[in-house]
């Protein structure tokens, strides 16, 4: 199992990575997140470090995804803070985390359906875009000059995501594959510090899975993005993240390598054996 | 040859009236593509607008009058998003409609209340050009794509960085300016009275022909409209002894329905089962 999935050069890019990684960009203390009386994440630690491919890892239920919530401003839990960059942030609300470099995808993609891979792309780069409401209408000045700038920042990564072929095409009708690609491209727009990837392989076929665990490491070794993703195969977090946290009912079970964490007891308990394969 | 003149009269009457009519259509797509909500209160706004400007402009040089009547639209639409429907954020579609439904009778009786309730007369041209900006508008700046991309998805828009607070400010403001414009181009044609707020209804069929989310839709659907229900009475109206304006557009948009639910532009409905 743990060979099926192997990203093209495995083991040359970790060891540069990690040479890479530096301080901690984002920390999380003590998180604690209740909905009513169900709890989601209980006292949970951790932290991500600059340039590093963080994964996050448990099984359904393990309050991978409101960990995410968390960091991207979505949820606000009761206990605990947030260090983004050595600062605490009081509640942070999702348009403000993106502006502060924090970008996203999401579980059951949410792109902007209606529009074409080049249009959703170009949301990404709202935040970049100062011309007045003015000069935009009239496509004047500034308005014009910067559509264009904007433009050609998108084509590139147009080019690096292989998706220069579905440039004009509404999202909707685009295979899942494609579409979860077009998702990681308008974050990528936004040029984020942090970027969190929530399963972006999940539903793929195997040519897919590969095509993504490329674009991610490539990614970060290119661009230098911190990546923290949640993702179930356990062959591809094993194989490209530098960094496990195992999450199981809301607590953290282990922190570690992917060694560490692969040999860990109560990972493999909580697994039932399937991270061994 | 000599039935041509007639016609054409009849085609470019039909024409203008649905202009007006797209116009009014404009405000209720622009709302709910936004924010997904139906907004009854559109023909109020627009009866609203058309009020305030004659009223203004009896005492005030005109372009100071239209400038008071922008600056006060904003303020009418800023209040309803901030006082009623914000409030309402997340509750079902019905209950968001309802609400704009109470809204509608507070501003007919609002308006009616501090402006009277005479007939006025309002000379003014056409608002095409409104039309055609929007659409540019729309379609090619950044808050443009911003408004679609929160009227697709909330949360993915929030994502991207955008606040979903100000969008919805933004898109109330620009449906009150719409409303004035075609407050404007009826009260020239009607006068400013209180049946301008049922022409609401009349928006309808337009933006069932057009469809709910698209803007050229409305402005096409208007168009369908008006110069269908001109040439219906022309052409159909002598045998069966006329009216057919008051109901046509309802039977064409009940056609529409029947063959295609999401009108002639809107986005496709797709259903994951």
């Amino acid at each position: 199992m743990l060979a099926t999935v192997t990203p093209s050069p495995p083991a040359a890019p970790i060891a540069q990575r990690q040479r890479a990684i530096g301080e901690v960009l984002l920390a999380v203390e003590n998180i604690s997140l209740r909905f009513g009386g169900v709890r989601a994440l209980s006292n949970v630690s951790f932290d991500i470090r600059k340039g590093e491919i963080r994964a996050i890892i448990g099984p359904n239920g393990a309050g991978k995804s409101s960990m995410l919530n968390v960091i991207n401003g979505f949820y606000h839990p009761q206990e605990g803070r947030i260090l983004w960059k050595g600062r605490a942030r009081s509640r942070m609300r999702p348009h403000e985390a993106a502006k502060g470099g924090i970008a996203r995808t999401f579980q059951n993609i949410a792109l902007f359906k209606g529009m074409t891979t080049l249009d959703n792309i170009m949301t990404g780069r709202i935040l970049k875009m100062r011309a007045s409401f003015i000069e935009q209408a009239l496509y004047l000045g500034r308005g014009r000059s910067e559509e264009l700038r904007e433009r050609a920042f998108v084509e590139r990564i147009i080019d690096f995501l292989e998706i220069a072929h579905i440039r004009h095409t509404p999202v909707g009708k685009l295979p899942y594959g494609l579409q979860k690609r077009v998702e990681l491209a308008r974050a990528l727009a936004m040029e984020p510090e942090l970027l969190l990837l929530d399963e972006p392989m999940a539903g793929m076929n195997l040519e897919e899975k590969e095509d993504m665990c490329r674009f991610i490491l490539d990614v970060n070794e290119e661009f230098g993005t911190t990546i923290a993703l949640i993702e179930h195969d356990m062959s591809v977090v094993m194989d490209i993240s530098d960094r496990v946290v195992v999450l199981d009912y809301g607590k953290l079970l282990a922190d570690g390598t992917p060694e560490q964490v692969r040999n860990d007891p109560a990972v493999i308990a909580a697994y039932l054996g399937v991270a061994h394969g | 040859m000599a039935e041509l003149g007639p016609l054409l009269e009849v085609v470019l009457g039909g024409l203008m009236s649905g202009v007006l009519y797209a116009l009014v259509a404009l405000g209720f797509v622009l709302i709910f593509k936004a924010s997904g909500v139906f907004n009854f209160a559109q023909g109020a706004m627009v009866l609203f607008a058309a009020l305030s400007l004659v009223r203004l402009a009896e005492w005030l040089p005109f372009p100071l009058a239209f400038l008071l009547t922008i600056v006060i639209m904003t303020a009418v639409a800023w209040a309803i998003e901030r006082l009623v429907l914000r409030p309402l954020v997340g509750q079902h579609g019905l209950i968001l409609f309802m609400a704009t439904i109470g809204v509608t009778f507070f501003l007919d009786g609002f308006g009616q209340t501090i402006w009277g309730s005479n007939v006025y007369q309002l000379d003014l041209g056409l608002a095409g050009p409104l039309v055609l900006a929007l659409s540019i508008f729309f379609h090619s700046t950044k808050i443009g794509r911003a408004l679609r991309a929160v009227a697709d998805d909330h949360q993915a828009a929030q994502s991207v960085g955008i606040p979903l607070n100000r969008i919805w400010l933004i898109v109330w403001s620009t449906a009150g300016i719409v409303a004035l414009v075609a407050g404007m181009a009826w009260g020239s044609k009607l006068g400013v009275q209180f049946s301008l707020s049922l022409i609401a209804l009349k928006a309808l069929p337009v933006l069932i022909l057009g469809g709910l989310t698209s803007i050229p839709g409305a402005i096409v659907g208007g168009l369908i409209v008006g110069a269908g229900e001109k040439l219906a009475e022309f052409y159909i109206g002598p045998s069966i002894g006329g009216g057919i304006e008051y109901w046509f557009a309802y039977v064409l948009a009940l056609a529409v329905l029947l063959v295609r639910p999401q009108g002639l532009f809107g986005e496709k409905i797709i259903e994951r089962v």
